[in-house]
């Protein structure tokens, strides 16, 4: 078959698009002023923004002065983490308490807190295989005295509602769970934990002998969701989501969080008091309008998309499954991303199958510890149960806008020979080659 | 000690030499398929999967030099790259000069590997000592059974 190049890393970096460059370039050549100031080219930024924030609103079904911009989603999931977190935690709650409150009522309220069995600043929930955005920010709060659940999720990649409700205490004040998995793609039940939470939420207001009156907020990194599923956050029931423009075909260094009105949340970055004070800093004009523009493509492409690229990757799978003996499919077949196939071949190593691969022309990635700044492998494969050798042995694919069924039948042509060459080479073998 | 070329060793960059990317895309002197232990004067093995890098050595040895080294990698480029130029390396040794090679010396040999890669790759030259270490100990069970 003749050689092509075939880009199947998408969930890495989705390409810029062209109607995206052509929406930022009037901003590439300048002529924009700070959107603070007054005059009149500030005043026409500030519009703008105010037009992008509208046009992401409709989309996202929110008030435009829900959506903070950010540098990316990095800092939008630390934002919405390490901010919700320490404006709710318990100090905080009993400082403002203490300014509100008489010292009679001041000191009832003490002792509550400290009769309770635990005396952590506050209680959050995540997932084992959430992004090392959400993990690490998680970290740094257990550093500062909260507490962390990290949840595990089954065999198949899923988060289970159930494990869900098993982990709430009264002290939780948080709970983040990505919306679809980065690696394996797998589509987590947002919707299904939001509509029991807002139940479970008024039940504890109602009874307010929780922290925090009985809120729990609900944050969902939807990173890799936005542009194949569905981001009314209404329909979700999320208090903050997640989204950047890296992974809709947008400009890096670019992202959102929405935060719903009435969030208690506290910056992370200082400054000039921007955006509310939530996200001080000048406002990325040229980030702004490429984001809002990918994400105006993302919503109108969506469904149409998504069925293309859904029978695309079943072909693929089906295709690399039926052709290469001793191989699995990471992650629920159903429940998954239309675009994200996961793999793992038995015997190989994914950082010698990627540079084979890079020398035909494909471009995938790997949750190989050989391909990691650790040396370990993907927390991911492992939250799912995979042995290290079925870790080190992952490939991931992840089509995009761009992908063609000639793409997946060169990558069902070379795959196979690249699996065997590595096989015979390698120190493990299938039992019935053992020596 | 070799100088160790230019190449990124931040972990972020995955920059090979043209001498890795030659033993790793066309490796030397491996073996595949089925194999009669019994034919080799030795074998050694190192690593384990879970470490994500596991290593066969197999030698033979005609008057204590090394006239054959064959090898099975489990692992990534710099693994299988540094066992098949560890293999050309040794054929044509005594055992005391094979005994001596060190990961260092095979690192040379491939103008380099990114710092991070060395420690857990190159793990050939553990695997050719067992190897030796089992030629030798299987040579002193022949000669007691020839007593």
């Amino acid at each position: 078959m003749e050689r092509r190049e075939v880009y199947l890393d998408h969930a890495a970096l989705a390409p810029l698009d062209k109607r995206v460059f052509l929406a930022m370039e009037p901003y590439l050549k300048g002529g924009y002023g700070n959107p603070s100031s007054i005059y009149t080219r500030g005043r026409a930024t500030r519009d703008k923004i105010g037009d992008c924030r509208t046009e992401i609103s409709w989309i996202l079904h929110c008030q435009s002065d829900e959506i903070v911009f950010t540098s990316g989603g990095t800092e939008s999931d630390n934002l919405a983490i390490l901010g919700v977190a320490r404006a709710n935690s318990k100090s905080e709650i009993l400082n403002s308490k203490q300014i509100q409150n008489s010292d009679v009522q001041n000191s009832k309220l003490n002792s509550m807190f400290q009769n309770s069995e635990s005396r952590c600043k506050g209680h959050i929930i995540t997932t084992q295989f959430e992004h090392h955005a959400v993990l690490n920010a998680c970290k740094q709060l257990e550093s500062e005295g909260f507490e962390v659940t990290y949840l595990p999720v089954d065999k198949d990649g899923l988060v289970k509602l159930e494990d869900i409700k098993q982990a709430i205490r009264p002290e939780t004040i948080l709970i983040s769970i990505m919306y679809a998995n980065n690696e394996i793609g797998t589509v987590q039940p947002i919707a299904e934990i939001g509509n029991w939470l807002k139940t479970q939420k008024s039940i504890r207001q109602l009874a307010d002998k929780s922290q925090n009156n009985g809120k729990i907020y609900f944050h969902t990194d939807a990173c890799q969701a936005a542009g194949y599923l569905d981001l009314d956050v209404n329909r979700l029931n999320v208090d903050l989501l997640t989204s950047n423009g890296t992974k809709i075909y947008g400009p890096t260094g670019i992202g959102i969080l929405y935060v719903r009105n009435g969030v208690k949340i506290q910056p992370v970055i200082f400054g000039g008091g921007q955006q509310g004070g939530l996200r001080s800093g000048t406002e990325n004009i040229l980030g702004i309008v490429g984001f809002t523009e990918a994400l105006k493509i993302a919503d109108r492409e969506r469904t149409g998309e998504s069925a293309r690229l859904a029978k695309l990757r079943d072909y693929l799978i089906d295709g690399v499954l039926t052709r290469i003996s001793n191989t699995g499919l990471n992650g629920s077949k159903v429940n998954r991303l239309p675009g994200n196939a996961n793999f793992s071949f038995y015997g190989v190593e994914g950082e010698a199958m990627v540079l084979m691969l890079d020398e035909e022309g494909i471009a995938v990635s790997t949750g190989s510890a050989c391909n990691s700044d650790s040396l370990e492998p993907s927390h991911v494969l492992k939250a799912i149960g995979l042995s290290h050798e079925g870790a080190h042995g992952s490939l991931r694919f992840s089509l995009g806008r761009r992908t063609t069924k000639q793409d997946i039948d060169y990558v069902l042509a070379v795959l196979p020979s690249v699996v065997s060459r590595l096989r015979s080479i390698s120190a493990i073998r299938s039992d019935k080659e053992k020596i | 000690m070799s100088k160790l070329p230019d190449i990124s060793q931040d972990g972020a960059g995955w920059v090979y030499s043209d001498k890795v990317k030659d033993h790793f895309l066309n490796p030397r002197n491996f073996i595949s398929g089925k194999i009669d232990i019994h034919q080799f004067d030795g074998v050694g093995e190192v690593g384990s999967p879970a470490c994500g890098d596991l290593m066969r050595v197999f030698i033979k040895v005609a008057k204590d030099r090394i006239t054959e080294c064959k090898w099975q990698t489990f692992g990534c480029a710099s693994a299988i790259a540094s066992t098949s130029v560890m293999s050309e390396m040794v054929t044509g040794m005594t055992l005391e000069e094979a005994g001596k090679i060190r990961p260092q010396d095979i690192v040379s040999k491939l103008d380099g590997l990114p710092a991070r890669k060395i420690h857990c790759s190159v793990l050939g030259d553990q695997a050719l000592r067992a190897a030796i270490v089992n030629y030798k100990s299987r040579r002193i069970d022949n000669e007691q059974e020839n007593i």
